[in-house]
């Protein structure tokens, strides 16, 4: 039944929630820093490959968004809500021209039965790429777009859990160079910023964690699913892209690999974490 | 207004009550039931376990009538399930009304209102209840304090009549079923004493507990009975054998909570307040599996029950649910369709705001869990509930450096900092490396990040002193009971256990679990509460409903008596404190902040020391930071906070030797010599033949008489001085981030106990950590009580843990009375010590030495010390504990000297009369006792380790030899300090404090010098030489002084198992 997440039922998912990407994508998406120019084609085959194994490899209930040509960044709804059991937040996220994001997700996150909390406060800004859950707690990266009022809110939405703080400087999100890659394993990056925002957690959390240091950062940010009959498994990115942390998660014996490649959304500041929502709906639909 | 009103509630109450009553009783207890109970407590009767003789002045049927009425009569009999259960069933619809109604008032109007409630509650019983007798049960239950207190404020004599009379008439009220079964539980147990007893009058005071299932326990007690003698009353009525994580809370305020220290008397803690308590969960398991029997989890469910519906322990909707799932499951059974309708639920409540969404989803939850049994519920609630962030996490308002409101939460694996609802900051105990408080600041020491140096002192700013007291409590006994055997270990290897004096008087975790294990009985049956009664009763707000109960006994018992003035003062001096403080103090702090460089407060003296000290020990700590980090981490922890400007007036150097840490990996050896001479007096006396403590950790403590003179006159004449510019400075050293504040006492011209009460943890890396606490002068009296139980539990228990608990508790005693006296409690103390002084001068040497050596052989000889002080001296009641309690203690104030030392330069005068009481208090039982201790040390040492044998040997008879002088001696309490200087060198492998001090006493006076060698090292270091070689340079430096006291610690990693 519920009971509180953490340890044996970490990952477990049925759902996920996707959206598909819109052209916009390539022109108006907001980025950290200017790059190549994105590949819409391939990204969409990037895409359609990510979705096709969470759908058909895992077997999961892949609910696909429409794409919005209105919102350039659409394709990352893990931003736009954060899932934990049967409760769904909807954020506000920080870059106003993706407010908007949360329309869609709040319709079909209702229609899955959640326990949906919208955020409404104007002043609070919270993104889901800073929202790291660890099966036991939160941690909430204070960055350009969360702040610590986003992160009350957060608080008190999932009252279970403790919910710390960890300051954000050098990234985009929390996310941007950590993951969950399995319970109560810590995927991190291996640069300075990543490193000091481990310690933090380390030091806010009562819980030590096991953690999987990889040299990119960006490679760090893993996609863990706890699938009936598969286990453990794992989204990494390709070793074509990160041959170096490839070697790491290859030394994960108990998971199931997947590599894949996300070249064309990392260009826009895009994770495998940040392309869905899983959502673990046990019983009722 | 509060006493007037709340004689004339009591009046009434009685007069309900007592309506059966004798006509005598009636007017005159209303008004004497203060007087008497405050007379009583004044009279002891030395049996806290025997209960008062029925020496009934009051025919029997007075007795009788009055028991209906109270509600105390019927059950005693009974054993307390069957009573509980009558009463839960009979009480629930009045307690609802009863609780609702207080729900609506309680919280705000509390004190003041509280008469005007408890008259209100009675109207609304009495409405609901269609019988008198009902109301008056009803009144007494809730508002615990009113109508029960003023049974127990009536004559001890007649309670003690009423005892024995009343049994029989309870049989009887309990055929009429009434509520007066919870009452009855107490009445039992004290049917079984009363037998017991014989005839004798013993003044006893009536005494109330709420227990976790709503119910009142009363029970009386003499009135010098110890926490320990109601709380195992308490827990033998509740048959509860897994107590260790359980204690009794008393409230001082709507919202102030104290535990009660089992340690001592109970009516030095609650003073003029009545004799209520709230039996609580104080500890709760990280893992309720682990636990030995059902019932005690069961009493967990119920905690947490209270907990969740008071808002106390936030969970989601879905826990809730669960939660709510389980509770259903434990006390109804299987979902039964027929039996539980819709409305079933509502009866109970699951959340502070209970929706019929929820109330649905429990209903749903609830059929799944078909076939649990109630055990096996309660286990799955636990299961879910210990899960929760909140769970366990005792929270106390405060403000940060900057003014900013935030949380503190003290919890088993340490100390949480949360702004709003967001956690903000995490000090596990391990990072911790000393509590303190001072004045209403409470300040951590934490240890030094990875690439940093120096660790940092970061403080907090709680609304008042009490505040912080408690904080500083809280978390002293947390550290103990969860670190001392927390199966985690710190990222840095060693754990940080207190010191060698640890307040904490109980049984660690790890000890109670080891004794539960040892729990051979069937497992014992109970009934299940209905959580309806319990919601009821938590409804809105339960804390407030426990709290006015409180307020009502309180003003009752105010009513009519002189106690009740005071107890009105006192609530008025707490209620500004509560309100004020946290106003003024932001402020203040960062005016300090500002002024801290042009300010110089004792405080900041303080800081200098320290930066001298660290100045030194930077060099040393490059050398060892190549070498060892180990090494480091020992130097770090003599090191304190980084400097600040201090006034020239005090130039002097202080090192706080106490802490010392030992890392796992490396062998710490501390060698610390004292000298003291006597400069102007000729009698030369040992005051103290130094208790040699040796901690299975490691950490030697020790204490001369002198020294604790020293830091006590210290104290005493701060308040003085520094009393005006406390605040100021304490702010200040906050800004700074300096930790020296628990050196530097700061007091107020008004209070001189809060010097005393400013207590300093230390806690040491080293084997175990030790937490030092500056004692003040409430201290020696308390380590004393402590020291005898300790030293009885120490032998049964390992001798590390026994150890550092003994210490912890002697430490942690002089705090609690301190913080709960502090007036009375100096005053004492200060009697006792004057009873004890003798003499003036003492000359103390004290050389410490870390002998090498495996833990296992430290533990032997602590055990075989703790054996040979139980035997020798029970009567004397000085154990091995109680004397590495004074040492620590001494440590403390040593510490406290050289802070105080430094300020003391320039205020000569201020020395305090205060310091003298302590002084002696430390200074006499110690002596003895610790003469003891140090010969069953020297045997062992010989018998058990070669290599230490020859050296120590000799320094310890040496000891022995002295120390009998020293009791004579010892009555010089109060001294004058004159100087007191505090010199450190380092090197690579070793640290040499030497700390000299010149008091002056009544005409005499003495110099003490003070060494300590801490000899860090690997292994190859040949302690015995070290140590020969110490001494020899002592007495060469010194011919004309003797070595009075030689302690050698050694530190081992190996004895880092408690920190586990």
């Amino acid at each position: 039944m519920a009971g509180l997440g953490g340890g044996a039922g970490f990952g477990r998912c049925s759902h996920a929630v996707v959206r598909a990407l819109p052209e916009s994508l390539c022109q108006q998406a907001l980025r950290v820093e200017k790059g190549g120019a994105v590949d819409f084609a391939r990204a969409e085959r990037e895409h359609q490959l990510y979705v096709g194994v969470l759908k058909h490899k895992l077997g999961l209930q892949v609910l696909e968004l429409p794409a919005d040509e209105s919102l350039p960044d659409c394709v990352f709804v893990e931003d736009a809500a954060v899932v934990c059991e049967e409760t769904a937040l909807l954020t506000r996220p920080g870059a106003p021209s993706r407010r908007k994001e949360t329309e869609a997700m709040k319709i079909v996150l209702e229609s899955l039965n959640l326990n949906v909390v919208e955020m409404t406060d104007e002043n609070a800004t919270l993104d889901g790429g800073d929202v790291l859950f660890t099966g036991r707690e939160f941690f909430v990266g204070l960055s350009k777009r969360t702040n610590q009022r986003g992160a009350e809110i957060l608080a008190d939405t999932f009252k279970d859990y403790a919910v710390s703080t960890v300051p954000v400087h050098d990234s985009l999100h929390l996310k941007s160079f950590c993951s969950m890659a399995g319970p109560n394993l810590i995927a991190i990056g291996s640069s300075e910023g990543a490193q000091k925002a481990l310690k933090t957690m380390q030091q806010m959390s009562d819980h030590r964690y096991d953690k999987l240091t990889v040299p990119d950062d960006a490679a760090a940010n893993c996609l863990y699913l706890n699938i009936p009959n598969k286990g453990h498994v794992l989204l990494h990115r390709a070793p074509e892209e990160y041959p170096e942390s490839a070697k790491v998660f290859e030394k994960l014996k108990d998971h199931m690999l997947i590599p894949i490649a996300n070249i064309e959304l990392q260009k826009v500041d895009g994770a495998l974490t940040c392309c869905c929502i899983l959502i673990n709906k046990t019983s009722e639909l | 207004m509060t006493t007037e009103v709340g004689s004339e509630a009591e009046v009434k109450k009685e007069a309900e009550k007592l309506e059966p009553d004798t006509a005598k009783e009636k007017p005159e207890e209303a008004l004497e039931s203060l007087e008497n109970q405050k007379t009583e407590e004044t009279e002891e009767t030395q049996d806290s376990s025997s209960s008062p003789v029925p020496t009934s002045q009051s025919s029997p049927t007075s007795r009788k009538e009055r028991d209906p009425s109270e509600g105390k009569g019927i059950s005693r009999f009974l054993p307390p399930w069957l009573k509980k259960q009558k009463s839960y069933s009979l009480v629930e619809p009045k307690d609802e009304a009863k609780k609702k109604a207080e729900g609506d008032e309680h919280v705000e109007e509390r004190e003041c209102q509280l008469p005007e409630e408890v008259a209100e509650l009675k109207g609304e019983a009495a409405a609901e209840n269609h019988q008198a007798k009902t109301d008056n049960k009803e009144e007494e239950k809730h508002s615990v304090s009113s109508a029960e207190t003023q049974p127990a404020k009536e004559d001890s004599k007649e309670i003690e009549v009423e005892k024995v009379t009343e049994e029989p008439e309870e049989k009887l009220e309990e055929e009429t079923g009434k509520r007066e079964t919870k009452e009855v539980q107490t009445a039992e147990i004290k049917m079984e004493k009363a037998p017991q007893k014989a005839p004798k009058k013993i003044k006893t005071v009536q005494c109330k507990v709420m227990l976790l299932d709503g119910t009142e326990y009363s029970c009386d007690l003499e009135k010098r009975a110890k926490g320990q003698v109601l709380f195992d009353r308490v827990c033998e009525h509740l048959n509860l054998l897994e107590k260790d994580y359980f204690g009794l809370l008393f409230y001082e305020n709507s919202d102030q909570k104290n535990w009660l220290d089992s340690s001592k008397e109970i009516k030095r803690q609650i003073r003029n307040l009545p004799w209520l308590f709230t039996f609580h969960v104080k500890f709760y398991p990280p893992d309720p599996s682990q636990l030995t029997e059902d019932i005690t989890r069961y009493f967990l469910c119920l905690q947490l029950r209270q907990d969740i519906v008071s808002g106390r322990l936030p969970c989601s909707f879905v826990t809730h649910a669960l939660l709510g799932s389980y509770t259903l499951q434990a006390e109804l059974g299987d979902y039964d369709p027929e039996e539980h309708n819709s409305d079933y639920i509502s009866e109970f409540q699951f959340a502070p705001n209970q929706t019929k969404e929820m109330e649905d989803k429990v209903v749903e939850l609830h059929k799944t869990h078909r076939g649990l049994t109630p055990a096996q519920a309660d286990s799955q609630f636990l299961e879910n509930a210990k899960r929760l962030s909140m769970y366990g996490v005792d929270l106390h308002h405060a403000k940060d450096s900057e003014g900013v409101d935030i949380m503190l939460g003290v919890c088993a694996n340490g100390l949480l900092i949360y702004k709003d609802r967001l956690r903000i900051n995490r000090f596990a105990w391990p990072k911790i490396l000393k509590i303190s408080y001072k004045r209403s600041n409470f300040y951590i020491k934490v240890r030094p990040a990875e690439l940093e140096q120096f660790e940092s002192t970061i403080g907090f700013k709680l609304p008042n002193h009490r505040a912080a007291k408690r904080l500083w409590k809280v978390c002293v006994e947390h550290h103990t009971f969860f670190r001392l055997i927390s199966p985690e270990q710190p990222a840095k290897a060693k754990f940080l256990t207190l010191g060698s004096k640890f307040r904490y008087s109980g049984r660690t975790q790890a000890q109670t679990r080891q004794a539960s294990n040892l729990i051979d009985r069937p497992a014992p049956y109970f009934e299940r509460t209905s959580s309806k009664r319990i919601s009821r009763s938590l409804d809105g707000a339960p804390v407030g409903i426990t709290d006015q109960g409180l307020l009502r006994d309180f003003s009752a018992t105010a009513a009519g008596d002189e106690a009740v003035v005071l107890a009105k003062l006192k609530n008025g001096e707490s209620r500004e404190d509560d309100g004020s403080p946290v106003k003024s103090p932001p402020l203040e702090l960062t005016q300090d902040g500002k002024n801290n460089s042009l300010k110089v407060d004792g405080e900041n003296i303080y800081v200098r020391h320290s930066n001298l000290m660290l100045e030194d020990l930077d060099k040393t700590q490059d050398d060892l930071l190549k070498h060892q980090a180990s090494i480091s981490e020992l130097k770090r922890n003599f090191m304190e906070s980084t400097p600040e400007p201090r006034p020239s007036e005090w130039e002097k150097r202080r090192i706080t030797p106490l802490s010392l840490q030992t890392q796992g990996s490396l062998e710490e050896e501390i060698t610390s010599i004292l000298f003291s001479k006597e400069g102007f007096s000729t009698s030369m006396k040992s005051t103290f033949s130094s208790a040699t403590i040796r901690t299975p950790e490691g950490t030697v403590v020790k204490d001369n008489v002198p020294s604790e003179m020293l830091s006590a006159s210290p104290f005493s004449q701060l308040p003085e001085k520094v009393g005006p510019r406390a605040e100021g400075p304490c702010s200040g050293a906050r800004d700074a981030d300096k930790s020296s504040h628990e050196t530097l006492s700061v007091v107020e011209e008004k209070k001189r106990a809060e010097v005393g009460i400013e207590e300093t943890v230390v806690i040491n890396e080293i084997n175990g950590g030790k937490i030092q606490v500056a004692i003040d002068g409430g201290e020696p009296c308390k380590l004393e009580h402590l020291s005898k139980k300790d030293s009885s539990s120490t032998s049964s228990e390992s001798s590390s843990s026994s150890e550092s608990e003994d210490e912890e508790v002697g430490e942690y005693q002089p705090h609690h009375r301190v913080t709960e006296d502090v007036i009375k409690e100096e005053k004492e103390e200060n009697e006792d010590a004057k009873e004890v002084e003798g003499c003036t001068a003492k000359v103390v040497q004290c050389v410490e030495s870390v002998i090498e050596g495996s833990k296992e052989k430290i533990s032997i000889e602590h055990a075989q010390v703790a054996e040979e002080s139980l035997v020798e001296g029970n009567a004397v009641s000085g154990t091995p504990e109680e004397k590495s309690f004074i040492e620590e203690a001494k440590q403390d104030l040593r510490e406290e000297r050289e802070e105080e030392q430094l300020k003391i330069n320039g205020d000569l005068s201020h020395i305090g009369i205060d310091v003298k009481p302590q002084i002696i208090c430390c200074s006499e039982p110690p002596v003895v006792k610790t003469e003891m201790v140090t010969i069953s040390d020297a045997t062992q040492r010989t018998e058990i380790s070669t290599k230490e044998v020859p050296i120590v040997q000799t320094e310890t008879k040496t000891i022995t030899y002295e120390s009998p002088q020293l009791d004579g001696s010892a009555g010089g309490d109060a001294g004058v300090l004159l100087s007191a200087q505090t010199i450190t060198s380092e090197s690579v492998s070793t640290t040499t404090t030497t700390h000299i001090t010149k008091t002056v006493k009544g005409g005499v006076s003495e110099t003490r010098i003070e060494k300590r060698i801490v000899i860090t090292g690997d292994a190859d270091i040949d302690h015995d030489q070290a140590l020969a070689q110490a001494i020899k340079e002592a007495k060469e430096q010194h011919p004309d002084m003797s070595v009075t006291r030689v302690v050698v610690h050694k530190e081992t990693e190996l004895a880092e198992e408690d920190e586990g």
